[in-house]
């Protein structure tokens, strides 16, 4: 006897349905997530062919080792995790890189940069609520992410538009979490950046002293 | 605390877990400096202005493909007699 399939299913009990066998409750998980799996992949690569694949990449992978799942993290972290990986490896084939650890890469890069120091510093004309009205806001957020490094960019994505954990993302990411918190800082800090640029009011910008204390 | 120290333990004061006691030194820096208030401000009006995106839309063609990848893979790994197409 097996309950219909609703959308008050958990994830965990859809997981359980598809190791059974259940292809509908696979297909369920797809639905559910197809869309954030797909958005971040359009995010960290800004392009729908390679969007695209990533994502199937991503869904297939899953079917192929979901007996391997054990259901220690969610499962929609497992699929941010896997499509994290995918998206990196579409990267470095576009730079021509071989595919390193993100770890050794990280070493060598993090221990010479200090944090960026805000330059452009002015009050917002607009509300967050007001801004995301605007068509063109869109635009304007993806381009500012678009310069990031794409280190840099996946932690935000994770972390503040995906809202994982600062633990969740190290484990997505095979990283520690003190990196994870640098990579963070700098991908808020250089966002804020860009955005004030655009967004922020002339009027009102400041200009930091350095030797500023308290 | 100067605003550099602020600057490196800016994550943990917008995500609201820093320590209580470093957090008392974080605001009475930030009640007597204008600039890293107004950053401080930016950074949480970044953080929202992303969260309030819009996720981007499977085109329907590909979510179609998809799906039909998906059912083609399982059919490989759970072959049952009565499937016959």
């Amino acid at each position: 006897m097996t309950n219909r399939i609703t959308p008050e299913t958990t994830d965990a009990e859809l997981v359980q349905r598809a190791k059974a066998g259940e292809l509908d409750a696979f297909e369920m998980l797809t639905t559910r997530h197809e869309q954030r799996v797909y958005s971040l992949a359009m995010r960290m690569l800004r392009q729908e062919q390679d969007a695209e694949d990533v994502t199937q990449q991503t869904f297939l992978s899953a079917l192929e080792n979901l007996d391997g799942f054990r259901g220690e993290a969610s499962f929609s972290t497992w699929l941010l995790r896997i499509a994290s990986h995918a998206a990196l490896k579409v990267i470095r084939k576009r730079k021509g890189l071989e595919t390193v650890s993100l770890e050794a890469e990280t070493e060598a890069s993090e221990h010479s940069d200090s944090v960026p120091h805000p330059e452009f510093i002015a009050d917002w004309r607009q509300s967050p609520e007001q801004l995301v009205q605007k068509r063109e806001i869109q635009r304007l957020l993806d381009e500012a992410l678009a310069r990031l490094d794409e280190k840099h960019r996946l932690v935000f994505l994770l972390r503040d538009v995906e809202g994982l954990s600062i633990h969740e993302t190290a484990e997505a990411l095979d990283l520690s979490e003190a990196n994870v918190k640098v990579r963070l800082l700098r991908a808020r800090l250089q966002l804020r950046e860009q955005l004030t640029q655009t967004l922020g009011d002339p009027a009102t910008q400041l200009v930091r002293s350095h030797h500023h204390e308290h | 605390m100067k605003c550099e120290e602020l600057l490196v333990m800016l994550n943990e004061y917008v995500d609201g877990t820093v320590d209580p006691a470093i957090c008392d030194e974080f605001e009475k820096h930030l009640a007597g400096c204008n600039p890293c208030q107004v950053v401080v401000d930016n950074i949480r009006k970044t953080i929202t202005l992303y969260k309030a995106g819009q996720p981007y839309e499977l085109p329907i063609k590909f979510r179609e493909r998809l799906h039909d990848a998906l059912r083609e893979k399982w059919k490989e790994k759970h072959p049952t007699p009565k499937d016959e197409k």
